[in-house]
């Protein structure tokens, strides 16, 4: 086999995934302060009104619609009744338009950016490089939709993509799947790896803090001088007072 | 009952003079750092005023605080668990910037350095969010002493609750300050609505709190809050907030705004409270009930019940005796202090005793005996639209108890007047008001005499563990370490938490030569901290100068 496959539809994924899981690691040891959303809505709030919740209600759309389309199996939704027809419609018709509501978000958002003076300069390098393969990712995303599922005949994602990925994950990669992928599926996959491979180093991780927990807890918080040191290790000669050992106090 | 203990503020606004020593004070203290310029945790208003940020006691627009159901259970008033997740892609009800106000400095570099020409240089007013130059309309005290404030007054939440005639009234001017901080409720909004449950109360001293590691920047607790005292750092995109200078109240120093106040009006101590009966008394259905509901969750701490229910709880005796000695139990017997805006619902725990003054002032100026226990009695019944105003403030409209603690505070003026001038003790002036004159005394003593160690009763933290202060013992551990120097890669104060004395250092180096817009190299004089020789504060010599530091040697 030749290598550009191995590389492409194996080697990159893999190589993504680990900075993506070490990266997060890495990030909330080193730098949980810097965990946040960064919100700039301080600043501005007419568009952001708009854009940031049709991005973020879209996206979610979206990466539902992929959970749906590449971890489940095919064969389990023909088994609960869902046809390739029914399918196809459903993808296609909710897919361009959470499509459309991401992008149209995401425009918004990105005219603030440049165009608000300070969000503008609240904007950090690791920022723009984001936005940019973010936004390649969504775009090639939309076209290969577009293209193929609203106008051209439908490709057979789930025959190709969706195995692959599932091969990838198993950990017995299967890249002779994406041999014959259309090349906007193929930019597609890998803008989105170099995405997850960046994304541990970006304002992105606050999608890891998604305050699902707010839902169970009692509304007003106690806490104590003491344990307010969360995961911080005691220093080196600082860790609490224990008892000794009268083993060890006896051979003294 | 559940005893626990709160530390406490009293505030006696006759003595405020509004010169906002507090404000400096702690903002040199706490929020002099990029990403906070806009940010008072301390604030004085003059009200009438719109206060700061502008009008945010319209609760209507801005969301903040508890509301009581239907069915007699407590809500936050901008919504649920549910309603908030569903709005933190974008929050309705957060204040902007401008709400606050816009930052800026001056270009005061160009005074010194601007090329010969033929005007007289300026220092222009340049905004801290855009660097752009600025017309400064706003800020945290534009209507201080109600400067502009018949452009803003129409604003004023509580005048717009009044009748027309008291907006007519107001010509004849009434004025008083309200000096504000975080009130460390009892039942805290912001705690509440924080989606990470970054936001505490510690259970030792009810001081609340946001765990800067935890925050994750949703800003609900900025909306969440009445009384808008959780801010957003725009920088770090965390919420900070008035710590009540917990590390000086730890070891028994009042707050930095308690400390620097020239007029000596504020009083710290612990009072223990039951907070079994706290969700209780916020959820009491008439408003106007609220101070009394919260009066009665207030324990006596000299009751043997409540101290052996402290002892259970692990409340050292210290701090019980502390809470015995407390000037805030003092003066809430008294009934001369007031919680500000109770009908909140957060049982607030900064308090105030409402100002005599505007009173006194009204009487003197009729040219009437200003300390004459009947006529002011008479102005206190007369005056109902200054009293209606307090009463807006402190009782949610109830112009019972303020005029009770009007009454006591004229009673003690003229019952001292009586006993330092006339030499004569009128008893019937302090049983009119329901106090003995022993008691009328012991007020006074508290009130005008204030001396320091009666005004602040904080006994300080139980820091018995030694891991406790291993700060002190890893600051070298940092030298060059990650963080140092500023930014980290994710955007300002990134990475973990720099240990203070390493910070400290970097600051003050970095503050000798940051601030220079317009000419590098140059040394802004009102930055030097007397400390090293930093770049160009010296002709340049032969040797090599550090930045910072002592010159070396060059041989």
């Amino acid at each position: 086999m030749n290598t550009l496959p191995i590389i492409l539809w194996v080697a990159i994924p893999y190589a993504s995934i680990a900075v993506f899981i070490v990266g997060h690691m890495w990030r909330y040891r080193y730098d949980k302060f810097g965990w946040t959303t960064r919100s700039s809505q301080t600043y501005e709030n007419r568009l952001l009104r708009w854009g940031s919740p049709m991005f973020h209600l879209g996206i979610l759309m979206v990466l539902a619609g992929h959970v749906v389309g590449l971890l489940i199996p095919r064969e389990w939704l023909y088994a609960i009744g869902i046809s390739e027809e029914t399918y196809h419609f459903g993808a296609t018709t909710l897919g361009t338009l959470a499509a459309a509501l991401t992008l149209t978000g995401f425009a918004i958002l990105i005219y603030r950016r440049r165009t608000v003076g300070p969000v503008f300069l609240a904007t950090t390098t690791m920022d723009k490089v984001m936005y940019v393969f973010l936004g390649a990712t969504m775009l090639f995303g939309t076209l290969a939709t577009i293209v193929f599922q609203v106008f051209g005949s439908g490709f057979q994602y789930r025959e190709t993509i969706s195995p692959w990925i599932r091969s990838i994950l198993g950990f017995q990669p299967q890249p002779e799947l994406m041999a014959d992928v259309p090349l906007l599926f193929q930019l597609h996959v890998l803008t989105a790896f170099a995405l997850f491979a960046l994304w541990p180093f970006t304002r992105l991780v606050h999608v890891f803090s998604a305050p699902v927990g707010y839902l169970f807890r009692p509304y007003i918080v106690y806490r104590s001088r003491d344990d307010g040191r969360g995961a911080q290790a005691p220093q080196r000669g600082w860790e609490a007072i224990k008892t000794p050992d009268p083993d060890r106090l006896h051979k003294l | 009952m559940k005893v626990m203990a709160q530390m406490s503020m009293i505030m006696n606004l006759d003595k405020c003079i509004g010169c906002h020593t507090c404000s400096v004070t702690c903002k040199q203290a706490w929020t002099n750092r990029t990403g906070v310029e806009y940010v008072w945790f301390n604030n004085v208003e003059t009200r009438p005023g719109v206060g700061y940020p502008r009008g945010y006691e319209d609760q209507e627009k801005w969301g903040g605080g508890w509301v009581r159901t239907k069915r007699g259970r407590l809500k936050l008033r901008s919504g649920g668990r549910l309603a908030k997740l569903a709005r933190i892609f974008s929050n309705p009800t957060l204040p902007e910037i401008q709400d606050y106000y816009e930052p800026w400095t001056y270009d005061y570099d160009m005074l010194l350095n601007a090329p010969k020409g033929q005007q007289v240089p300026v220092a222009r007013p340049k905004s801290l969010l855009t660097g752009k130059n600025m017309k400064i309309s706003w800020s945290a005290n534009w209507d201080d002493n109600l400067g502009g404030s018949l452009e803003t007054m129409q604003d004023d939440p509580i005048l717009k609750k009044m009748s027309e005639e008291v907006k007519a009234e107001f010509e004849k001017a009434f004025m008083f300050y309200l000096p504000r901080i975080c009130e460390h409720c009892l039942n805290p909004s912001c705690v509440a609505s924080c989606p990470s449950g970054a936001m505490y109360k510690r259970a030792e001293d009810g001081i609340v709190l946001v765990d800067q590691d935890q925050c994750r920047g949703w800003r609900m607790c900025v909306s969440g809050c009445p009384y808008k005292k959780v801010y957003f750092n725009h920088r770090t995109g965390k919420a900070e907030k008035c710590t009540m200078c917990y590390p000086r109240i730890e070891v028994g120093l009042p707050t930095v705004c308690s400390e620097t106040c020239v007029g000596r009006l504020r009083y710290l101590g612990l009072v223990f409270y039951d907070a079994d009966r706290v969700a209780e008394a916020a959820a009491v259905e008439d408003d106007k009930a609220l101070l009394q509901a919260q009066r009665d969750i207030i324990l006596d701490p000299h009751d043997p019940e409540v101290i052996e229910a402290a002892r259970r709880e692990g409340i050292p005796d210290d701090w019980i005796e502390g809470a015995q000695r407390s000037p805030i139990w003092k003066l809430m017997q008294y009934e001369v202090a007031l919680p500000l805006h109770p009908e909140y619902r957060t049982m607030p725990m900064v308090w105030y005793i409402p100002p005599l003054s505007p009173v006194v002032d009204v009487v003197t100026g009729s040219g009437n005996d200003g300390e004459d226990a009947r006529t002011l009695f008479a102005a206190i019944d007369k005056l109902r639209i200054p009293i209606a105003y307090l009463a807006e403030l402190f009782t949610a409209g109830d112009i019972g108890p303020v005029d009770a603690a009007l009454r006591r505070l004229a009673a003690m003026r003229s019952y001292m007047r009586g006993i330092s001038i006339d030499n004569e003790r009128d008893e019937r002036i302090p049983n009119a008001v329901g106090m003995t004159g022993t008691q009328m005394e012991e007020m006074y003593r508290l009130l005008a005499i204030a001396k320091y160690e009666e005004r602040y009763v904080i006994p300080s933290a139980h820091n018995e563990q030694a891991h406790e202060l291993e700060e002190m013992a890893c600051s070298l551990d940092f030298d060059g370490g990650p963080g140092m120097g500023g930014a980290g890669p994710f955007g300002s104060s990134s990475g973990p938490a720099v240990p203070v004395a390493v910070e400290n250092f970097h600051i003050l180096a970095d503050r000798q030569t940051a601030d220079r817009p317009s000419t590098p190299g140059r040394v802004n004089l009102m930055n030097w901290d007397g400390n090293g020789s930093a770049d160009g504060l010296f002709p340049p010599t032969a040797g090599p100068v550090r930045k910072t530091g002592k010159r070396k040697d060059p041989s």
